[in-house]
């Protein structure tokens, strides 16, 4: 089965003093049909990687291949296939949305209508708006129409819901989950840990320009150890022989400190909360709060990058 | 209504071919609920439907189920979005129309030529030769169309001389063989002026000789409204290209609307060709516009060879828009964007001869001004304009705007940032 993409350390060097390493030998295989997202901090370089496979940026070294074809030789052939939505496009103002969908459809052979492309993003309504005129949220879904009118084979979004209220994201999910559906590739980013739980079927974590962590959400959140979580808060800090008593109970496979707190990840939660608790009482540790729940692709991407915030973006 | 009615005009001519009367009516009605239901969308933004009807092509799709048309030319799709949102944008409107009609108007008012010669008399009622004499003299003046004659008493007509209300008082004298007295103020051109006019008619009266025969020159293009206005068709076409390509390519790529079309299937020659294309079709509209109100109120017009006018608008304009292209090359904000823009035309408004002739400046400077692109335009028109010339007087400024409009697209497409 040939893959959607594949991306063979791929590298990207921005010129600069000193020069900015975006991309680090990146190697990265995505099937065709699946939903992926590629997940990351702020600078890890997700931009550059998608921009590269789009084609819109030169490597500096490796091999791209999009629907088993390359730039170089296959340019135009792939650009029909593509369809992308930048992470920030402002779209000509004083256009209706018809006339830019109109527009996007006359560079594309075959593709959908333009009735058709507003349809499927809910837009009909605004047909006749201008652009200008557009909520934020419409302008995404705009903006997604725009790169669903060629009917595309494979489709790019970048950071398609930020900045976008919870009803205009779960729309957006919508349309995602119906391309899917009708069997075609998704590429996206995003922050929101909840959208690529929900919305990917395989996840890239990408930090420093490389990937460091991949497979489907649930595996990853299996790879943390437990897939639940026990989170407490004691008065003042936990002594250190309490600490490593903790970490020796049974069922704990890691415990870290938070800034609220201590966070256990466990196998088992009903199994570790009579001990933990006794523990505690027999160290005379107040305990002052104690939630359990289980872990999401947020732990998992906390975990890997860390909690600092990042130099530089 | 008027609207609706330009919009119907329209149909009812496109669909008697196409589709018979009956169709006509059904397709004029269905756009008037169109338009109804759009106004309802939006009325603050009505200035946007003249363009729209105008230049859409119909798409109600009770009558096209697919138009192939509409969807197949991204090269027409391109200069439709680019007409339609100039079109859609009063202040862009203004400038590129209103501005050089206003200017024209301005200058061409405050520079008109001086009416038709006229030499005020007075003459005295109260003198040696009293009324009898005075109405002699009045009724002499008469026959010569150029005077403006009034007679009056001496303190009427010492404070109107005073007041320079007339260039010339005559005292009649009691007789014919006694000399008429003139009091005039020798430091006013138009009193030696009337004094010389009025002294030949009299010495010339009884003379068998008739007198001169005058016929005006009716120099055509001698006004300064004539010399401005080629210059402002010359304006237009730089401000044109490099506003309407130069600017508006940066604000495309600070927008990321540049990248966002490298990302589809478009053609970048197309991309290129539309912005052409657009070009052309406004500097048609201003240059109708701007000709069009100088033959109705200066009765300026081409008077060269109508096709060497075309070709110097056209080479002219494609120039500037490979200028335009060229700044905007690279350029990655609309801040540096503006200033090349201006460092670009700046010089030119002042050195091209725009509102005076470039030949002002001394001689040195003389062979960069002549090689501007804009001094070429603007000789170029001018000859053809006002002196009526034809291919051989532009070959010259053509060969320049050929060279900066070729050398420019080169450049600019060799070192054009897409991505």
């Amino acid at each position: 089965m040939t893959l959607a993409i594949r991306c063979k350390q791929l590298v990207k060097t921005y010129p600069g003093k000193p020069p900015v390493e975006a991309v680090r030998g990146l190697d990265l295989d995505v099937n065709i049909g699946e939903c992926f997202g590629l997940l990351g901090p702020n600078g890890a370089g997700k931009t550059s990687t998608l921009e590269i496979i789009e084609g819109l940026l030169d490597p500096t070294a490796g091999e791209v291949e999009v629907l088993g074809m390359t730039w170089k030789r296959d340019a135009v052939a792939i650009r029909q296939r593509l369809g992308i939505s930048l992470q920030e496009t402002r779209l000509s103002d004083k256009l209706t949305v018809r006339e830019v969908i109109t527009l996007f459809r006359s560079f594309y052979r075959n593709g959908l209508s333009p009735d058709e492309a507003m349809a499927q993003v809910s837009l009909q309504e605004k047909a006749h708006s201008y652009v200008v005129k557009l909520s934020g949220g419409q302008k995404q879904r705009l903006a997604l129409a725009t790169a669903l009118v060629g009917d595309p084979d494979l489709l790019f979004l970048d950071e398609p819901t930020t900045g976008l209220d919870p009803q205009s994201r779960r729309q957006l999910w919508d349309v995602i989950r119906s391309l899917r559906e009708r069997g075609r590739t998704v590429v996206l980013t995003t922050h929101y840990m909840d959208e690529a739980e929900r919305l990917c079927d395989r996840v890239a974590v990408v930090d420093h320009g490389k990937c460091i962590a991949l497979g489907t959400p649930r595996e990853l959140i299996a790879r943390l150890g437990g897939e639940h979580l026990v989170e407490f808060q004691v008065d003042g800090e936990l002594p250190s022989a309490v600490r490593e008593a903790c970490e020796k109970l049974p069922e704990v496979q890691t415990l870290r400190q938070e800034s609220e707190g201590y966070l256990l990840t466990v196998a088992d939660p009903a199994r570790v909360l009579a001990p933990l608790i006794d523990l505690l009482r027999e160290n005379a540790v107040k305990l002052e709060r104690l939630t359990t729940r289980t872990a999401t692709l947020e732990d998992v991407f906390v975990s890997l990058t860390g909690r600092h915030l990042r130099d530089g973006q | 209504m008027c609207l609706f009615r330009s919009q119907a005009a329209i149909c009812e001519t496109a669909s008697n071919a196409e589709l018979g009367i009956r169709n006509a009516e059904f397709r004029v009605r269905g756009i008037l609920t169109e338009h109804k239901q759009r106004s309802q969308c939006h009325q603050n933004v009505s200035l946007a439907y003249i363009p729209k009807s105008a230049f859409r092509i119909p798409h109600d799709s009770r009558f096209f189920t697919h138009n192939r048309r509409e969807t197949m030319s991204p090269l027409w799709q391109l200069t439709l979005a680019r007409l339609r949102e100039f079109f859609r944008e009063p202040a862009a409107l203004l400038w590129v129309y209103g501005f050089p009609l206003v200017l024209a108007i301005t200058l061409g008012m405050a520079f008109r030529d001086r009416p038709v010669e006229q030499i005020r008399v007075d003459i005295r009622n109260d003198g040696p030769g009293g009324v009898a004499a005075a109405e002699r003299l009045s009724a002499l003046l008469a026959t010569d169309e150029r005077f403006a004659v009034t007679v009056s008493d001496q303190a009427a007509v010492s404070y109107r001389l005073r007041v320079a209300r007339t260039d010339l008082v005559v005292i009649p004298a009691a007789s014919e063989t006694v000399a008429n007295e003139f009091l005039l103020d020798v430091n006013r051109t138009e009193c030696v002026l009337a004094r010389a006019a009025v002294e030949s008619l009299t010495l010339r009266q009884g003379s068998p000789v008739p007198p001169p025969e005058i016929r005006t020159v009716e120099e055509p293009g001698g006004r300064y409204i004539d010399f401005l206005l080629p210059g402002l068709l010359g304006i237009n076409l730089m401000a044109g290209g490099l506003f309407g390509v130069g600017f508006l390519t940066v604000d495309m790529r600070v927008r990321n609307l540049l990248k966002r079309y490298v990302a589809t299937p478009m053609k970048r020659s197309d991309f290129l060709l539309s912005l052409m294309l657009s070009r052309l079709i406004f500097t048609i509209s201003e240059v109708v516009l701007l000709l069009g109100f100088a033959y109705l109120f200066f009765e300026i017009r081409v008077r060269g060879d109508f096709l060497a006018f075309l070709t110097v608008l056209v080479v002219g304009g494609i120039s500037f828009c490979g200028l335009g292209l060229l700044i905007a090359s690279r350029t990655r904000t609309i801040e540096a964007a503006s200033g090349f823009v201006n460092l670009a035309m700046l010089p030119m408004y002042i050195l091209s001869g725009v509102f005076f002739s470039a030949d002002r400046f001394p001689d040195f400077a003389q062979p960069f001004i002549q090689s501007l692109p804009l001094t070429a335009l603007n000789n170029a028109l001018r000859a053809i304009m006002n002196d009526g010339a034809g291919w051989a007087a532009i070959v010259n400024p053509l060969a320049i705007l050929l060279v900066w409009g070729i050398g420019c697209f080169t450049l600019a497409l060799k070192i054009f940032r897409w991505k």
